[in-house]
């Protein structure tokens, strides 16, 4: 069970003035379970990509392969897919609509053919995995904080029990601590239920504490795929392609600078401060 | 440049014949006093106050009870609302949303061709402010072919282009890559320092908060906490039961603290705790 991209290239608006290469020569396997993180800058192609993995926009040359079957094959269902890889897109609130949580949540599954008592209970599972308890159910989305809308909808998503869930800047305008939960709680789902996530983040220190690996994409292209300590040893490079490194590859860096003996992989403020600490212990 | 006594702000919910059926204190009793030329951040958690304060500071919402003054000109008095919005501009979240014209001149141009400055004065404006956001290079390009961080610059530079003394920011960088934030708040400190803009910012990010002169903290519609952002960023654990954070240097010196590492408190900037902990090995 994988999603395997092979050599998926994407032009808009192709054979006009305005078309664009926006995805080239794109070749990636996604194994089950995996925490993801893919970054890039502004227009760098990763929001092209993540719509390409659940056919929300269908590649111009290429194969894309979910659990070995070619997804642009005759007989292969993109209604399937779709609830297979659930995408959250960014600001998810603004498409709330119904007069209530558990109904706005039930609409995914409902969608999807199953009976209103399923939908239910499906929903109501998805809003416990999400961190809402039964009080919310009867709540109108709109009256919920930032945060709480969030998660909403990202149990819309969770309702039709996707086995991969890519999630499209999911902390954006929410306070640290807002942050912080629904990252942990994503994160809970992966390594409890093993669902395969692939966050698409601006912030690199998100990226650096939670995710297995780090895909880098520049100008359409993957520039580098690797765990969080190996991409932010280019962290060079990534300034030049409009990113940066988590703050604490600055400050090991500033360390050695100064002559100081400390692994400078570190990228978290745990491993951090491990590194430090070993290294005022050192002789 | 804005004073603040008293300043309460309730949000209404109507029933069905327009009959007030409960009330909710979004700001409580707020003074504040910010002396122009300052640099200021706000921190607050979602629904703490912060941006309901902001929309004060340009009149779009009005105290229900206390006093709000900019530049002495009192937002309740209507026929200063003019006057009070070219002093005090703002800039929201989300760049599509503020972005109106379909070439980055045209939309600079519209704040001041809406006071009615003359023509000549109107495209000199508009020279101006994109040179001061670095944005000259694209003043014939349409804005939605720029990046998120672009798009920001112009829409500061629309609301230089009214000549404000000062910008309020409401979470101006939530939206961007890391260089669209490096550029977008560089350009707040530079119109600070150069033009001696007040600047009034409003952010999650705790690193945008370390060059501030001065910070606010909110909670529940009340300033709970304020100081230079030493000050205020010492306090890790009240920081974090408000659920906010600190800059990562400042987290990283607080673990070493708890493991016994002799470091002072109040360290923001990566280079302090280089130096301290350079001088703490140097000891031993």
């Amino acid at each position: 069970m994988s999603i395997k991209v092979k050599n998926v290239n994407y032009t808009y608006a192709e054979g006009t003035a305005y078309e664009i290469h926006a995805l080239k020569d794109i070749n990636l396997e996604i194994p089950d379970g995996q925490f993801i993180g893919l970054i890039g800058h502004t227009g760098s192609g990763k929001s092209t990509l993540v719509q390409h993995l659940n056919g929300l926009v269908k590649a111009t040359s290429g194969r894309i392969y979910f659990n070995e079957r070619d997804i642009y094959g005759e007989n292969f269902s993109m209604k399937e897919l779709r609830s297979k890889v659930g995408l959250v897109f960014q600001y998810p609130e603004h498409q709330l609509f119904e007069v209530d949580v558990l109904s706005d949540v039930c609409f995914g599954p409902r969608n999807l053919g199953c009976s209103q008592a399923e939908a239910e209970k499906k929903a109501r599972e998805a809003l416990h995995m999400v961190g809402l308890g039964a009080e919310y159910e009867k709540r109108s989305p709109f009256e919920l904080s930032g945060g709480q809308k969030r998660r909403v909808a990202i149990a819309g998503v969770l309702a039709m029990e996707p086995q991969v869930l890519i999630l499209d800047e999911p902390t954006a305008g929410l306070d640290p601590k807002g942050r912080d939960e629904i990252l942990d709680q994503i994160e809970s789902l992966q390594k409890e239920r093993g669902i395969t996530v692939v966050l698409v983040s601006h912030s690199m220190e998100d990226v650096a504490r939670y995710v297995d690996r780090i895909i880098v994409m520049d100008h359409g292209e993957v520039r580098f795929d690797g765990t969080p300590k190996e991409v932010f040893r280019h962290y060079k490079e990534l300034e030049k392609m409009g990113l940066a490194a988590p703050q604490m590859t600055y400050l090991m860096q500033g360390l050695r600078e100064k002559g100081a003996d400390v692994d400078a992989d570190a990228t978290t403020i745990e491993e951090a401060a491990d590194a430090v600490e070993h290294w005022l212990k050192s002789k | 440049m804005v004073r603040a006594e008293g300043l309460t702000f309730y949000y209404e919910r109507l029933d069905e014949e327009g009959n007030v059926e409960s009330k909710k204190r979004a700001v409580d009793h707020v003074d504040l006093h910010i002396r122009p030329g300052k640099f200021i951040a706000i921190l607050g958690h979602n629904g703490s106050g912060k941006s309901t304060l902001a929309k004060h500071i340009n009149a779009i919402l009005t105290p229900a009870e206390g006093t709000l003054w900019v530049d002495g000109m009192d937002t309740k008095e209507e026929e200063k609302l003019w006057d009070i919005r070219q002093d005090a501009g703002m800039v929201f979240q989300n760049p599509d949303n503020q972005i109106i014209g379909t070439v980055v001149e045209e939309d600079v141009g519209f704040g001041p061709e809406n006071l009615g400055v003359p023509t000549d004065e109107i495209w000199k404006r508009v020279e101006e402010s994109l040179d001061a956001v670095g944005m000259l290079k694209y003043r014939h390009h349409s804005p939605n072919k720029l990046s998120g961080g672009q798009k920001q610059r112009v829409a500061i530079a629309g609301v230089m282009a009214m000549h404000p003394r000062c910008i309020v920011l409401d979470e101006p960088t939530a939206m961007l890559d890391p260089n669209g934030r490096k550029s977008v708040i560089q350009t707040a400190q530079r119109l600070n320092r150069e033009e001696g803009i007040t600047i009034i910012l409003i952010t999650h990010y705790m690193e945008e908060v370390v060059e501030a002169d001065h910070v606010f903290v909110m909670d529940e519609g009340r300033v709970v906490m304020e100081g230079s952002p030493r000050q205020v960023f010492s306090q890790v654990e009240e920081l974090k039961k408000l659920r906010l954070d600190v800059p990562q240097a400042t987290l990283l010196a607080f673990e070493l603290q708890k493991r016994g590492v002799r470091l002072p408190d109040g360290i923001l900037r990566n280079e302090e705790l280089v130096d301290e902990l350079c001088r703490l090995k140097s000891k031993m």
